[in-house]
């Protein structure tokens, strides 16, 4: 294990987490789902270091108990819709390792056809409605999907993520506001951890996020994104009553991340400290958390705790040999899925190569030459 | 055959396809209530009911956005910008959301929504009410963009607009919507891709689209007079562009003149000359102009305003240089 073993005195000082409600498997799903998204974001990590992975690459390290305690507690036709830190939410709803991985190595096998990369992984079969780059774009999207189920009388609900920087976009106030007259089935989820790219929060806002859904009438709610297990009471609660007819919530999930905004970008540096991100690695890891609580009462032992990290460890070695060994894209597919219809007439490209995909005449190219006038 | 007006021919439009599909709806600022600003969705409300005919706030950005949601899960939604100028705030959903989720998503998503309204200029409406905005949705590959002149035109255009499986911009025009013409009854649906030759003529070719067609149709009648035959082609789709359509009016009066209400830097016309000069640059017999907006923001003083706007007479100035009428040739 690469935990750092704590003292018990240390431990004694933990809030001791209440497992009521939870077998001791699932609670040793949830540490397996953890781990397996730490060693996903690892392996991509290693990946994108040795140029396998290219553009831009967001881990969510640090940040993992969110993805299971949010979106774990969903129906299989509910809808995650989030932002481009995504990777291990893509995999909580439903989108395999490989796939996963094969996306971010933009080939062929991975969950948006190598079309994507790591910040528009996509399927439509589990729910998962992307991956969105522009901070705060998928918000009135998630409101559009909340509005298709009510518009259909369905019975689902939609979860859209967003960092903490996005509340400051206009997108976040219309989607909240629309989302609030017609009472939408949307969870608005701040993964908030403190700092959009290198800016801190508290630098950027007057107010503490809890206030910024108030002006809309939407409840507030904060959770400790590091416990798992409060984050999955709490959304498995919230899910049923927004299901029931609660309306748009909004949730400011305390988290943390433990690595630098994007690849390109340190740890620590000149907006937060090496002290800071030392101590929040030390104290507030989702996975140690739960580790240490499950250990303290003789609910897992070293030996099944080796067991379940050599599980996502192979999982994810799995995913990479996957994503190494799926071709990249055809060359012939460049044009494929620009439009889901092709008109019989007219030409949807202009750039002299398209043409063909478009099923527009082929061209005029080769006969341009001694023309009447010529 | 009925005659009613542009604005009637929409409304037909929108009724007609909100009859026969349940998925799709209507949202936009003052859509409902207040039955349009320009009276488009007159009567809808009370037809269709407000789950379907729907008021959104003044939140462009927003409602383009929760509209493109609704139709990545399948929706139909025609969102309606009061004026395109006010869509250039929803521009992010429109290009980052709309167009690329079918291409981000290796073909998962398709986005069938259509965006609607009026672009370019009507009356001493200044700088920010009196742009077309044809350019800023044409540019992106994954959004089609349709331009009715004609009542018959709006009608059968918005109709396959709806249908299309693609985000499609229909951009009408504020002074279209008063104008009469006959309009087929019945389903009427015209394929997207599909120009109209408005008008016949050997001597040279007047290309547009959108309102300035009948800018166009005026220059052509004073060019009659003249004995200047000009053939008048109304493009009506943008994208996808019927350069068949376009090449073949090159190839029969080698002379061409681009009419359009946009500004010339990169605009419409720029685009259409790129496309002769690659593919008919034979048969032309003079280089093709364009008439397009003054390059410069539209201003309010009414005798500014009309030297901004492309006129009548541009066109036949145009139409008389290529002709080499003008002590140019």
């Amino acid at each position: 294990m690469a935990y750092a073993t704590r003292t018990t005195e240390e431990q004694l000082n933990d809030t001791a987490p209440e497992y009521e409600g939870f077998t001791r498997e699932e609670l040793h799903g949830l540490l397996a789902e953890m781990l397996l998204y730490r060693r996903f974001e690892e392996k991509a990590e290693e990946a994108y270091a040795i140029g396998k992975i290219g553009g831009f690459c967001h881990l969510h390290i640090g940040q993992e108990g969110l993805a299971v305690g949010a979106i774990r507690p969903l129906a299989p036709d509910d809808v995650v819709i989030t932002a481009y830190r995504e990777h291990t939410q893509a995999i909580a709803k439903g989108i395999t390792p490989r796939a996963a991985m094969a996306e971010l190595y933009g080939r062929v096998d991975g969950c948006s056809g190598g079309r994507g990369g790591s910040m528009h992984l996509f399927d439509t079969s589990v729910g998962f409605l992307g991956g969105h780059g522009i901070v705060g774009g998928q918000i009135p999207l998630g409101a559009g999907v909340g509005w298709a189920i009510r518009y259909r009388g369905g019975d689902q609900i939609c979860v859209c993520f967003m960092g903490d920087a996005a509340v400051n976009q206009g997108a976040f106030l219309e989607a909240l506001n629309m989302s609030a007259i017609w009472q939408l089935p949307v969870i608005y989820v701040v993964e908030n951890n403190g700092y959009g790219m290198g800016t801190a929060f508290s630098r950027v806002s007057a107010t503490e996020m809890e206030a910024r859904s108030g002006a809309y009438g939407i409840p507030a709610h904060t959770v400790n994104g590091q416990d798992v297990i409060a984050t999955h009471r709490f959304f498995a609660d919230l899910a049923a009553k927004v299901r029931a007819g609660a309306g748009p919530q909004f949730v400011n999930a305390i988290t943390y991340r433990f690595r630098g905004h994007s690849m390109s970008d340190p740890v620590s540096g000149t907006y937060r400290s090496r002290e800071e991100v030392d101590s929040h690695v030390r104290d507030q890891d989702p996975i140690v958390i739960l580790r240490d609580g499950l250990m303290e009462r003789k609910m897992l032992t070293q030996a099944e705790l080796e067991a379940i990290d050599a599980e996502a460890r192979a999982i994810c070695e799995d995913a990479a040999d996957f994503a190494d060994a799926s071709p990249f894209p055809d060359p012939s597919t460049l044009y494929d899925h620009v439009y889901a219809e092709v008109n019989e007439r007219g030409r949807l490209f202009l750039d002299g190569r398209g043409q063909g995909a478009s099923g527009a005449d082929a061209v005029a190219h080769g006969g341009r030459r001694g023309g009447p006038n010529g | 055959m009925a005659e009613m007006t542009y604005r009637e021919a929409l409304n037909a439009a929108m009724c007609q396809e909100m009859d026969r599909d349940e998925s799709v709806f209507l949202m936009g600022e003052e859509v409902a209530e207040y039955d349009g600003a320009y009276k488009v969705s007159r009567g809808m409300l009370a037809r269709y009911g407000p789950g379907r005919v729907v008021d959104s706030p003044i939140s462009e950005l927003g409602f383009a956005g929760l509209c493109v949601g609704a139709a990545m899960t399948g929706l139909r939604p025609i969102c309606e910008f009061m004026t395109f100028n006010f869509s250039i705030l929803a521009l992010d959903q429109v290009i980052n959301g709309a167009a690329k989720m079918l291409y981000m998503s290796n073909g998962q998503i398709p986005v069938p929504i259509v965006f609607r309204g009026p672009t370019g200029a009507a009356l001493q409406l200044s700088a920010q009410h009196s742009q077309a905005c044809e350019t800023w949705y044409v540019h992106a590959p994954g959004i089609k963009l349709v331009t009715p002149a004609t009542p018959a035109d709006a009608k059968g255009l918005l109709a396959a607009a709806i249908r299309d499986d693609d985000p499609v911009a229909v951009m009408e025009g504020e002074l279209l919507y008063n104008v009469r013409g006959e309009v087929p009854d019945g389903e009427y649906v015209i394929p997207l891709g599909v120009a109209e030759l408005k008008r016949a003529g050997d001597d040279v070719s007047i290309v547009t689209h959108g309102k300035m067609v009948h800018v166009a149709l005026q220059a052509a009648r004073a060019l009659e007079r003249e004995g200047i035959e000009a053939d008048v082609l109304d493009l009506r789709s943008l994208r996808p562009l019927d350069a068949d359509a376009i090449l073949e009016t090159v190839r029969r009066t080698n002379r061409v003149v681009y009419l359009e209400e946009g500004w010339p830097f990169a605009g419409i016309g720029a685009q259409i000359v790129a496309l002769i000069q690659d593919e008919a640059f034979d048969h032309l017999d003079a280089p093709v102009l364009r008439v397009t907006q003054a390059d410069v923001p539209m201003p309010y003083a009414k005798n500014l305003e009309q030297l901004a706007k492309p006129g009548v007479r541009d066109v036949v100035e145009a139409c008389k240089r290529v002709l080499y009428m003008n002590g140019h040739g």
